[in-house]
Parts: C-alpha cells; sequence; structure tokens
C-alpha cells in the first residue's frame, strides 16, 4: 500500500507542482494518474521513488515512511517503466532486464535466466536476448522496459507514461499486456497518462488532477464515468463517456429474442410466423450448428410463396456480432448501431447465435445496470 | 635511405623516447580527466572556472613553461611530461565533460530510477557511454602530443625532434625528412589504434558507426583547434 500522507511539492521561485495531496493506493490494484500536462502527476510520481523529495506531508509503503529508507535501497525495489524507455543503448536486453537483479547481488548467470524469464513473459522472442536496443522496433523497447522494471519481482511498479510514444495499435497491444500482466502478477502500480482513455482501460481506481497540483476525483473509472465530481471532470472526460460506461456492463445483462433465430430447416410461412409473433420485421438465419447466416426480412417473407425454404431468400448480412458471456453492453449497442436491421446477433464463446438484441432490449438492459450500479452506494465525498 | 638504415639502432632509440615522451602525458591526462570531468558535471559549478584553467594550459606556450619548468625538474623527461600533460587534459577535460552530458536524460534518470548508487552509475552507465566522445578527444589530444615532444629537442628532449636541429646545424635535410615521416607515421598508428579501441569498446555502436563518429566530432570543438597548432 502507498499513502500520500498531505503532500505538497514547492520549488524555489514558489510554484507549487502538487499540492496538499492525499492519495492511496492498495496492494495489488492499477491507480493511474491523469491529467493535462503540468497538473503535478508525475511529479507525484516520481516522489514515490524519491527522484523528487516532497517539500511538505510524507509517502508511506506499507506504513514506513520512505525517507527512512536510502534511495537506491528503496528504488530497487520499486520497477520504474518511462516514456522514453531509458534502455541503456550499451547493454544488450537480456542485460538491461537484469539490470535490477544484478546491482541486488545476483549472481550474473541467475539474473540472466530471471531476464529471460521476463522476456518470455513480456512476450520477447528469445531470440532478441543478445540484441541490443537500437536494434528493436519502439513498442519491443517498451516490452524490454517492463520487463527491466520486474526484473526483481518489486511490489511496487511505477509507470510514467509508458505507452505515449508508440503508435496507436502498439499502445493496444501493450496496453491489453498490461492488463493481463496486471491480473497473473497484481503488482501495486501507478501509472501516469494524459490520456483519459488509457486511464480508464487500465486502471481499477483513476485520480483526475486539476491543472494546479490538486486532485479532481478519485474513483473506479465506472463510477468516474457515471458521476463525474464536477464540470472539469466531465470535460476531462470527454463527450461521449455515457457510451464509454456501458464498457463496464457485461452483455450478459441483456434479454435476448431467441424466438426469430431460425434454422436452415424452416419455410417461408413459419419464418413469417415467428416473424408477426415477436413483432420484429427482421428474422436471422442460421446453418445447422447455430452459425449465422443473415436477415430476411418480413416484407420479402411476404412476398412469396409460403412453402418455399427460407434457406432460398435473399439475406442481408449479419454484420458485427457480440459475444454474450465477454462482451459488454457497449459492444453490444456499438453492433446494433452498425446493424442495417437495428438488431444485433449475439453469440457464444465458439460463435453460435444465442439470441438477437434491439435498442429496445438495450434501453433495458442499460437501465437495470445504471440501477444496479447506484445500489452500489454514492461516491464517498 | 642508406642513412637511415645506417642509423636505424639510433632511430629505433629515439622513436622509443619520443612514443614515451608523447604517451606519458596522455596517459597522466586520460588519469586525471577523467575524475575532474566527472566532477564538472556532478557538480556544474566547477566547470566554468575549470573551463578556464583548461583554456589557459591551452594557451600557454610550450617552450615558455620547459623553460621555467627546468628550474625545478631540471633536464629530465618530467621538463617535457609536465606540459604536455596540461595540453592534453586542455583537449581531455572538456571532451570528457561532452561526452558525459551526451547520454541521455531518461538513461541517467532510469538508472537512478532503477538504484544504482552515484560511482557505480558513472562507472557502468555514463562513462560506457562517453567513450565515443573522449576517444574522439584521445585521438585529437594523441596525435598533438605525438608532433608536440619534438618542440622539447629546444631543451635537448625531443626524441625525433634531435634529427630536425641536428638535421639543420649539419645541413643535411635528409635527417629531417626522416624523422618528418616516422613522426607522421607515428600520429597515423596511434590515431588508427585509437578508432580500433573505440569500435571494441562500443559494440553497441557499430551499426551506427557514422552517425556516433559525427556526433564526437562535433563535440570535439577545442579538438580542431588542437588540431591546427600541431
Amino acid at each position: 500500500m502507498i499513502t500520500f500522507e498531505s503532500v505538497t511539492k514547492r520549488y524555489p521561485g514558489g510554484t507549487v507542482a502538487v499540492d496538499a495531496l492525499d492519495l492511496e493506493v492498495p496492494d495489488g490494484r492499477t491507480m493511474v494518474l491523469v491529467g493535462p500536462s503540468g497538473c503535478g502527476k508525475t511529479t507525484s510520481l516520481r516522489m514515490i521513488n524519491r527522484l523528487i523529495e516532497p517539500s511538505e506531508g510524507r509517502i508511506l509503503l506499507d506504513g514506513r515512511d520512505i525517507s527512512q529508507t536510502e534511495a537506491s535501497e528503496l528504488r530497487r525495489g520499486i520497477g520504474y517503466v518511462i516514456q522514453q524507455t531509458g534502455l541503456f543503448p550499451h547493454r544488450t536486453i537480456v542485460d538491461n532486464i537484469a539490470t535490477v537483479p544484478l546491482l541486488k547481488g545476483w549472481p550474473k548467470a541467475k539474473a540472466r535466466d530471471r531476464a529471460r524469464e521476463l522476456m518470455d513473459l513480456v512476450g520477447l522472442d528469445p531470440a532478441m536476448a543478445r540484441r541490443y536496443p537500437y536494434q528493436l522496433s519502439g513498442g519491443q523497447q517498451q516490452r524490454v522496459g517492463v520487463a527491466r522494471a520486474l526484473a526483481a519481482d518489486p511490489p511496487v511498479l511505477l509507470m510514467d507514461e509508458p505507452f505515449s510514444a508508440v503508435d496507436p495499435i502498439v499502445r493496444a497491444t501493450l496496453q491489453d499486456e498490461l492488463i493481463r500482466l496486471q491480473a497473473e502478477l497484481r503488482k501495486t502500480v501507478v501509472l501516469v497518462t494524459h490520456d483519459v482513455e488509457e486511464a480508464i482501460k487500465v486502471g481499477d481506481q483513476v485520480a483526475v488532477f486539476y491543472p494546479n497540483g490538486k486532485i479532481a476525483q478519485i474513483d473506479t473509472p465506472q463510477r468516474l464515468l457515471g458521476d463525474p465530481a464536477d464540470d472539469y471532470v466531465e470535460n476531462f472526460l470527454g463527450f461521449d463517456r455515457g457510451i464509454r460506461r456501458l464498457a463496464f456492463f457485461p452483455a450478459d445483462g441483456l434479454d435476448l429474442q431467441a424466438g426469430i433465430v431460425l434454422g436452415d430447416g424452416t419455410t417461408v410461412e413459419q419464418a413469417r410466423r415467428a416473424a408477426k409473433q415477436a413483432g420484429e420485421s427482421w428474422v436471422l438465419l442460421t446453418d445447422a450448428g447455430r452459425l449465422p447466416r443473415g436477415w430476411a426480412a418480413l416484407s420479402d417473407l411476404e412476398s412469396r410463396d409460403g412453402r418455399e425454404m427460407l434457406a432460398q431468400m435473399p439475406l442481408a448480412p449479419y454484420g458485427h456480432t457480440f459475444r454474450v458471456g465477454k462482451d459488454s453492453l457497449r459492444a453490444a449497442l456499438d453492433a446494433t448501431v452498425l446493424s442495417r436491421t437495428g438488431l444485433a446477433v449475439g453469440v457464444d464463446d465458439q460463435g453460435r447465435v444465442v439470441g438477437v438484441t434491439s435498442y429496445e432490449r438495450l434501453r433495458a438492459a442499460i437501465q437495470a445496470a445504471e440501477e444496479a450500479a447506484d445500489g452500489q452506494g454514492a461516491r464517498p465525498s | 635511405m642508406s642513412w637511415a638504415w645506417d642509423n636505424r639502432a639510433l632511430l629505433a632509440q629515439d622513436t622509443g623516447s619520443h612514443l614515451y615522451l608523447a604517451l606519458m602525458p596522455i596517459l597522466f591526462g586520460i588519469i586525471v580527466s577523467i575524475p575532474v570531468g566527472v566532477l564538472c558535471v556532478r557538480f556544474r559549478w566547477t566547470w566554468p572556472p575549470i573551463l578556464s584553467l583548461t583554456s589557459v594550459f591551452y594557451a600557454m606556450p610550450s617552450l615558455a613553461l620547459y623553460l621555467v619548468l627546468i628550474d625545478y625538474t631540471g633536464l629530465t623527461d618530467w621538463t617535457v611530461i609536465i606540459p604536455l600533460t596540461l595540453f592534453s587534459l586542455s583537449v581531455l577535460i572538456p571532451n570528457v565533460v561532452a561526452g558525459l552530458r551526451s547520454v541521455p536524460q531518461p538513461v541517467r534518470q532510469a538508472a537512478t530510477a532503477m538504484g544504482f548508487g552515484t560511482l557505480r552509475q558513472v562507472v557502468q552507465v555514463e562513462l560506457p557511454l562517453a567513450v565515443p566522445v573522449i576517444i574522439a578527444g584521445l585521438r585529437v589530444a594523441t596525435v598533438s602530443s605525438i608532433s608536440l615532444v619534438s618542440v622539447g629537442q629546444l631543451i635537448g628532449i625531443g626524441g625525433l625532434g634531435y634529427f630536425f636541429t641536428d638535421g639543420e646545424q649539419r645541413d643535411f635535410p635528409t635527417e629531417i625528412y626522416v624523422a618528418l615521416v616516422l613522426i607522421v607515421i607515428l600520429a597515423f598508428l596511434a590515431d588508427g589504434l585509437l578508432v580500433l579501441l573505440r569500435r571494441w569498446l562500443t559494440p553497441w555502436e557499430r551499426a551506427r558507426d557514422t552517425r556516433a563518429t559525427r556526433r564526437a566530432l562535433s563535440a570535439t570543438v577545442r579538438g580542431s583547434r588542437a588540431e591546427g597548432v600541431s
């Protein structure tokens, strides 16, 4: 657990970078500090490993004042990842990763074995072990940076804009990797970013900073999106926070319509009856394995001979599907918006159709989810 | 040429002493400039006065220094080695400083944050990364030193410089040319060895050698001045 007790950083000349900050980062969770540049988020981060010393207040690590631990001793127990990677250009990848174990006095062979384990953990090809950092791509270098920070298995990991320097696709991959690693390793992570999307994606908790070194709100991403503390936070989150919040509600809360999902032995007559009974103007045809094939319109069905087979009809593409057990209401809504029928297909993990959703069904599910979330109690003030 | 062959023993002996007189100052220069350069980077306020001091060393006419030193060190090798050491410092210290400053800030910060102690960080991270710039300075200092030793002949200690004065007095230019060629060969060899040394010390620079060299050369502003003198 990391605890900030009214920590202030004042620079000569009177600039206050961090103003009476109180913050608690529970063990094994990811706390994201987010805010505009110059808001004090990086200063706060660097005070945790004493790259910057606070002017007032104190920081506790598991209840111990960090100023009582010798700085380099403290730092060897805290992983540190920065945007520019800060890899040592003169050391091979394996030796870069082995840095902290070697500083801690491990034998060289053991430190290198550990480094190779970490290369595997962060998804680096073992063939890269003997290369130098400049021979790697930006994304690979950042993986090395993460591996280096984790090498001595520190309980705490500090990350300063770790993914800001790579392109959006690599960034998304690295964020996913961080979430995967964190699920496995359960480190106490403090991550600084100016990207609110990133904060919401990777954070268990998000601390939003005002531009003046004070905190506007600390909350779970879901609550932040649902109940911003003030206009500043609301503006900072961006205009579509309502939709983004749906990412935190699982799609299995949807009451799916299965009556208009029809197998390939269905006749046109049967399909017409199913559509009318459900009150929908489309039916979904599936194959024998219940994989979706496409939509047939009720208007088309009515102009046909009832004895024809549904499978002979012209079909509209079924478009994007969402996975009922895995995806969120946001994915279900997105699939619905993109669908030309206004209906979206929910599938199981094998891609078999479970049922379809409509805007009405989404609205009911969202309302239910909101009520459940509100039931968890209001934001602590 | 037959003169050179006939006098090969003397030439060899003077080449040896020439190298000794030229390289001892470089050795002392390295020993002094690295800690001083580290100091100048750690404690920034020490840099301006030390830079001024190295400029004084640089401006000082070596002949005057020889004459002053004779009173203290007599007609020994030290009378030549000390001024040349000071001269090498005027090239080496600024290069050590430039080299250490060329270490990227994120690398330095990452090293601190990993938990390197001050001394360890200098030895294991900053100095290795400063090697290309330091060796660029070393090349200039070494070539200058090899050339400047012959000035010591004015007080009788000048390695191959002996053949310059001797050739002049005896009106025998062959001697002068042979010594001159030998000095140039020594300078080339020393320079080539330093290039090899840099390659050996900086395997990570190999693929971008051209870029590193350009960076190193631009850091050697004082170096180009030194070449003009020699």
